[in-house]
Parts: structure tokens; C-alpha cells; sequence
């Protein structure tokens, strides 16, 4: 029977509250303006962004970062506006409606293969890319439906990938394991665990040899960080200063393996050993923006930094894993209740008055809509034209033996 | 003069014993010339007799000089590399493009991937084909799929993997791999074999240019032995063209890299003590391979010989002799023979008895002829 352990992320708050005397009710935000303290419930939000005042709202951290090798950012204090906080709401509950869409989409049987959804994870992209500049490039694992809405995807564009249509991300012939983004420099989407390191390393290199004074964000979870080819990059990262941030997503389990038995020393962010690293707490997207701001600066002005991003996702690995015979359902409900980004967001806005319960339902709305309505849409999408079968093997179109004995597929109705 | 006929003495022993026991000869003359039309209308200014090593070292400058984005990596190229292919290049092109990396070639391989995508043509070498392994991930799930299964959004078309590969006398089990037929197993790729100097530095220039990710495997057998006229400036030799080395009538014999030189040696013999024309083909580029050539020639000959060192089980002769009977079955006057290596692992003191010399493919001819 698994044993009952306990997610890592409270072992880890506890420490660390414990460590920087913050108070165990949620943060409550500090208003700078005396004029937004009085704004009523009734103000529109889209106005408030042009009062008079500067908007700025300061957030104390949570959960202090863990450092190794490195200072760490300097202020506690995380400096945002109620229009961010509005918007991080809306992003993050947008990628958890894509995936509850997916999964739909899954057991109607429209999507085949293999599905990796993103529940409960949702800060750790939307705070990382927040603290990104737009030319920064962006790697990740097999789990990136959340990086490919955040660059270049729309609903439309990545439910149709998903079903492999042709107005998919990558020309429906990638699925939901291979959204990319040429435009917006997000290079996947990479189904094989941990090769997109290296590779990520590689673009970072590429950055610096033609020296554009971009960084490169490489994403992988707590089973790749024990890959070897880590290791290697990590040694090749150090020793040319790339411009290169590891985040190690570590949701507690890789596949169906608890990280205290795959890894000897749980604590991945010293696992880059001389590379500097940093521990957050993946489930607050505040606290996610703030360290990755310290890493893009770090990574931009002096070498490799590893980031681990303590988060949880409720879903199983993959569709094939429903996720409850590795751990306890008390323990994905006690994260659900305590630890949800998206819930400690609304939280926030609620309490610091930003936004009434009802214009946090309209945002809601209006994003269940939008997200139906592109289900919809790519539901009725057309497949790709079979002579994609054969295209962009290579840049040129070569001969591909037996390919007319392919003109009998059709693909599944 | 005591010292002198000594030395005589020694050579024409030598001699008689490495023929004795088929061990293949390669004099400083090989006895095949890279393509001519390369060289022709070139005057003695713009050609330079160099060996293999050397026309590669003279096609990356080239390339480093033509493309500010090209930079070469690998172990130890900066000092030369262990086969001197890449000697001079850091002191011209500097550190910055000319670099070591640590020994790690599933990292070398990725962070060649990554460089690639991003609009650097990176020049990788496994320092032995025999280490390729740890980067076969990589090169097969990244490399060869990057441009598939992102739509054609993104490429490694920039990507080249230089690797030495093939027999040497002594090399045994890991250094005288031939890996072609797990790389020509995989779409996406382009896998690459030079059999002179010329060729060489025609085919890598082509081979870095090409916007594929190409596996360049270069003969290590050949660095030293063969040695040419090669021209001086920029040109290229086209990628999945193979060429006739030499035309005959009887037998269609095709083989590509160090072999080519033992395969012509035997088509000598065949014609001196048979009487048998055969026509050799060098296929250059393995895949995609050029099937025209080699299916023109044999609708001409009706008999195919095909050798490679690397084992014959699965290796790329079953593949050619695979798509010759589909598409030339009613030409042919004889099964299609492979002349490789033996399904073992390359052997160390049995390297003389595996190998595919010149003894066993003048049988195959003979036999091919008699059938």
C-alpha cells in the first residue's frame, strides 16, 4: 500500500513559517492609496486602472524563498497593481478551465493518446511568465498547455492540437505533449523526460553567442531532475555562465513515485550543487513572480540559477492515472482546500476589496464561455490534409516509400 | 647501403604477407579519385594535395568564415582534436566559436539541438561514433522530430554531427564502429559518408548547409591514407546524389566511405584475372539514398554486390537490396549479394577474419558472375 505521505509542501511551510514568523492567516494586502481604500464595490475594476492614484499595492511574502549559493531578492515586499491581480486571476482560472476542458474532451474520446493535465499548478506558469520579458525564450516538459496559452496559444488554437486538427498549435501534428510557438519564442512542449534540458540550454547558449540579453527559462519536474543529462547541462551551464533558469516543477510525484523514494536528496534546488538555486512556494503566484524576477536578473547579469517551485497537481500524471493509488484522496483534497492558487487569488482580491464576488463570477463567466466556445468551434474544426503525414520531415518534400498505401486512413470520426 | 636493402628486404616482406592474408592495402595513392568536376578548370593557384583530415579542417574554415553564426564543439577540438581535423581553427575563428566541451555527449548532442533552433549552426563531434549512444536520444527524438511535430514552426536544419566512424586495423569493439544503419533508420535525418578528400570537403560543406540535421560520418581509416588534389575555395557536392566511380557492365557493386577503397581494389582484380567489368557506385549520402542510380545501374548489369564494415543483419546493404528487388526484379540474373561484417561485435584480434576485404568481395563477384 502507498504510504501516506504527507505533500512535502507542508512539511516545507511549516519550516519555513516557522523560520520567518509570518502569521498563519493569509497576507493581507496594503493598500498605498487612501483614495483606492474607498473605492466601493460597485466601481467598475476595468476603471480603477486609471484613478489618480499610482494603483501600486505592495504584497508582504508569504512563504520566504530558500536560497543556496545566492542572496535571494532583497525586499520582501511584492509590488503589484489590483489590474495584475485581476489579470492573474483570469489567466489561471482560464488554463484550469482548458483543463477541465481537455479532460472532458478525453473521455468523450476526442483526444486519444496521452493527456498531462495542469490542475493545481496553475501559479507557477502564470508567475514565471509574468516576470519574463516577451523575447525570453520558454522550455518545458510535456505538461505546457498552461505555457502555450501564456505564448501564442488561444483556447481554439490548442483544444484543436489536442484533437489533431488542422488549426491546431503545431498544425495538429504535435497533440498536447508538442504546442509550440515560433512567435512567441516558446519552444515546447517535449515528451521525452528531460531532454528538453540540454536543448533549453542550447537556446540560452544561442542567446548569449549572438547576444541578445535574453534568458531562457527550462522547465522540468521532480522525476526528470535525477535524468543524467541534467547533471551534464548543468556542469556545461556553470562553466560558460549561460543565461539559463532551471525550474524544477515539483509536484511531489513523478508519475506515480513519491520524490522521497526516486531522489536521494529531495531538496532539488541544491541539486545543481555549485549552480545557485532557490526553493518557493509554487502555489502562490505572487511569491512564484517575485523569485523568478531575482532569477531573470540573476540568469541575464551572471550564470545558470535553478528555481525549485514547490507545487501539487490534484489529476493523476497523465489520463491513464487516476492519481489515488500513489497517494491518499485526503491529501489532494486537504491541498485543494488549503493550498489552491486560484482560490488563495480570489481570497486576496475579496479581502482587499479589489473586486465584489460578483465581478469575480462575471470574469468567470465570460472565460467559461470563451473556453466553450472554442471547444465547440474545434470540435467542428477539419482534420489536416493527409499529405501532412509526409510534410516537414525534412524542409524539402523527398519521396516517402509506401506512402500510397496510406490513401486508405482516415482519421477516427 | 646494408641499411638501405634491409629496409627493401622488410617492405617486400610486408608485402607478401599482408597479401598472403588479404589484409587490405592502402597505399598513400588510393586508388579512387574523389568527383573531377570539381576540380576541373581550376588552375594549380586554387588545388592543394591534402589528406582527409585536412580537407575537413580546410571545409570548416569555410564554413566558420562564410557563416558568423557557425561554431564548432565538441571534446577536445580546440587544440586540434584527437584527429587533427579541427588544428588552427580556434587561433583564426577564437575561443568563442572554436570550444571544448566536457565529456558528455547526450549534453553536447541537446545543447547542439538547442543552439540549432535558435539560429546557431552548430558543428558537434562525438569524438568516436562509438560514443554516440548516450546522444541517440537526443539526435532521434529531438533532432530528427523538431520540425514534424512542431508544425515546421521550429528546426535543427543547422545542426551537423561530425563523428569519425569505421574500421582501423586495431581500433576493436569501440573505435571502429560503422552506427549509419541506426541513424539511416530514423526520418528526419540525413546521414552523410565521404570516401576521398574532395568528396569530403564538398559533401561537409553541403552537409552543414543543408537545412537538416545531418549525422557526417567521416572514415578514420581514410584521414591519413587518403590523399588528393582538393580545391582551395567554397563549393559544395549535392546531399542524396550518389556517383559512378568507374563504369562496367557485369556487376553493379555499391559501397560508400573507407570500403569504396577496398571495393575498387577488387574491381581491379575482377577485371585483371575475370575479366569482369563491374560498375562501382559510391552512394555518398546513405539516407536519403539515391535509389536512381543504383536501379539504373542494375537494369544494366542484373547483378548487385553491395558491401558495408558495419554487420550485415539490418545493416544498410539489406535495406538496398531490399528496395533493388521491388523495383528491378525482373533484371536481375542473380540473387543481390552482401559482402559486411559478421553479426558479432567488431572484433579485436579477429579484426582480419570479420572484415569484408578485398578476397571476399572478389569471390562475391566471381560467384555473382557464375551464378
Amino acid at each position: 500500500a502507498p504510504v501516506g505521505l504527507w505533500p512535502h509542501l507542508f512539511t516545507m511551510f511549516s519550516t519555513l513559517r516557522l523560520a520567518s514568523g509570518a502569521l498563519s492567516s493569509p497576507a493581507r494586502c496594503v493598500l498605498r492609496s487612501a483614495v483606492a481604500a474607498q473605492c466601493t464595490s460597485l466601481r467598475s475594476f476595468a476603471k480603477k486602472a486609471k484613478s489618480e492614484d499610482n494603483g501600486e499595492i505592495i504584497i508582504p511574502l508569504d512563504s520566504a524563498h530558500l536560497t543556496h549559493r545566492c542572496d535571494g531578492p532583497t525586499s520582501k515586499d511584492i509590488p503589484t497593481s489590483q489590474e495584475e491581480m485581476l489579470k492573474f486571476y483570469e489567466t489561471m482560472y482560464a488554463v484550469r478551465r482548458l483543463e477541465v476542458a481537455s479532460d472532458t474532451l478525453y473521455k468523450q474520446r476526442l483526444i486519444r493518446g496521452f493527456l498531462h493535465l495542469y490542475n493545481g499548478q496553475e501559479a507557477v506558469a502564470v508567475g514565471m511568465l509574468a516576470a519574463m520579458k516577451e523575447t525570453d525564450a520558454v522550455i518545458t516538459a510535456y505538461r505546457d498547455h498552461a505555457f502555450s496559452l501564456l505564448r501564442g496559444g488561444t483556447y481554439y488554437t490548442i483544444l484543436s492540437e489536442l484533437m489533431g486538427k488542422a488549426p491546431g498549435v503545431s498544425k495538429g501534428k504535435g497533440g498536447s505533449m508538442h504546442l509550440f510557438g515560433v512567435d512567441h519564442h516558446f519552444y515546447g512542449g517535449n515528451a521525452i523526460v528531460g531532454a528538453q534540458v540540454p536543448v533549453g540550454a542550447g537556446i540560452s547558449f544561442a542567446q548569449k553567442y549572438e547576444g541578445t540579453g535574453g534568458v531562457t527559462m527550462v522547465a522540468y519536474g521532480d522525476g526528470a531532475a535525477n535524468q543524467g543529462q541534467i547533471f551534464e547541462t548543468f556542469n556545461m551551464a556553470y562553466i560558460w555562465k549561460l543565461p539559463c533558469i532551471f525550474v524544477i516543477e515539483n509536484n511531489g510525484y513523478g508519475m506515480g513515485t513519491s520524490i522521497s523514494r526516486a531522489a536521494s536528496n529531495t531538496d532539488f534546488f541544491l541539486r545543481g550543487d555549485f549552480v545557485p538555486g532557490m526553493k518557493v512556494d509554487g502555489m502562490d503566484v505572487f511569491g512564484v513572480k517575485h523569485a523568478m524576477e531575482y532569477a531573470c536578473d540573476f540568469a541575464r547579469n551572471q550564470g545558470p540559477i535553478v528555481l525549485e517551485m514547490m507545487t501539487y497537481r490534484y489529476v493523476g500524471h497523465s489520463m491513464s492515472d487516476p492519481g489515488t493509488t500513489y497517494r491518499t484522496r485526503e491529501e489532494v483534497d486537504n491541498v485543494r482546500k488549503k493550498q489552491d492558487p486560484i482560490e488563495r487569488l480570489k481570497d486576496r482580491i475579496l479581502k482587499g476589496n479589489l473586486a465584489t464576488a460578483d465581478e469575480i463570477k462575471a470574469i468567470e463567466k465570460t472565460v467559461k464561455k470563451d473556453v466553450d466556445d472554442a471547444l465547440r468551434k474545434a470540435k467542428a474544426a477539419p482534420w489536416p490534409d493527409m499529405e501532412e503525414l509526409y510534410h516537414d520531415i525534412y524542409e524539402e518534400t523527398v519521396p516517402v516509400r509506401h506512402v500510397e498505401r496510406a490513401n486508405n486512413f482516415y482519421p477516427p470520426q | 647501403m646494408l641499411r638501405r636493402s634491409a629496409t627493401l628486404l622488410k617492405t617486400s616482406c610486408l608485402r607478401r604477407f599482408s597479401v598472403q592474408h588479404g589484409i587490405r592495402q592502402m597505399s598513400s595513392n588510393t586508388e579512387i579519385e574523389g568527383d573531377k568536376s570539381v576540380v576541373d578548370g581550376l588552375d594549380k593557384a586554387e588545388l592543394e594535395t591534402m589528406n582527409l583530415f585536412t580537407a575537413i579542417n580546410s571545409g570548416l574554415a569555410v564554413a566558420l568564415e562564410s557563416d558568423p553564426t557557425a561554431c564548432i564543439f565538441g571534446e577536445d577540438v580546440a587544440f586540434g582534436g584527437v584527429f587533427r581535423c579541427t588544428m588552427g581553427l580556434k587561433d583564426k575563428f577564437g575561443g568563442k566559436r572554436v570550444f571544448n566541451t566536457p565529456l558528455c555527449e547526450q549534453g553536447i548532442a541537446g545543447l547542439a539541438i538547442g543552439m540549432a533552433t535558435n539560429g546557431v549552426t552548430a558543428i558537434a563531434e562525438m569524438q568516436f561514433a562509438d560514443y554516440i549512444f548516450p546522444a541517440f536520444d537526443q539526435i532521434v527524438n529531438e533532432a530528427a522530430k523538431y520540425r514534424y511535430r512542431s508544425g515546421n514552426q521550429f528546426d535543427c536544419g543547422r545542426l551537423t554531427i561530425r563523428t569519425p566512424y569505421g574500421a582501423v586495423g586495431h581500433g576493436g569493439l569501440y573505435h571502429s564502429q560503422s552506427p549509419e544503419a541506426y541513424f539511416a533508420h530514423t526520418p528526419g535525418l540525413k546521414v552523410v559518408v565521404p570516401s576521398t578528400p574532395r568528396e569530403a570537403k564538398g559533401l561537409l560543406l553541403a552537409s552543414i548547409r543543408d537545412p537538416n540535421p545531418v549525422v557526417y560520418m567521416e572514415p578514420k581509416w581514410l584521414y591519413r591514407s587518403a590523399v588528393e588534389t582538393v580545391p582551395l575555395g567554397d563549393y559544395e557536392i549535392p546531399l542524396s546524389k550518389g556517383r559512378i566511380v568507374q563504369s562496367g557492365s557485369d556487376v553493379t557493386v555499391v559501397g560508400w566511405g573507407a570500403q569504396l577503397h577496398v571495393l575498387a581494389e577488387a574491381v581491379k582484380k575482377a577485371k585483371e584475372e575475370q575479366q569482369i567489368s563491374c560498375e562501382l557506385i559510391d552512394l555518398r549520402t546513405l539516407y536519403p539514398w539515391d535509389e536512381e542510380i543504383v536501379f539504373e545501374s542494375v537494369r544494366k548489369t542484373g547483378r548487385l554486390i553491395v558491401s558495408h564494415e558495419a554487420p550485415v543483419t539490418c545493416g544498410l546493404g539489406a535495406e538496398i537490396s531490399a528496395r533493388v528487388q521491388e523495383e528491378c526484379f525482373l533484371h536481375l540474373e542473380a540473387p543481390i549479394r552482401r559482402v559486411c561484417g559478421y553479426d558479432t561485435p567488431f572484433p579485436l584480434v579477429f579484426e582480419k577474419l570479420y572484415y569484408p576485404d578485398m578476397l571476399k568481395n572478389l569471390e562475391a563477384v566471381k560467384d555473382t558472375v557464375d551464378f
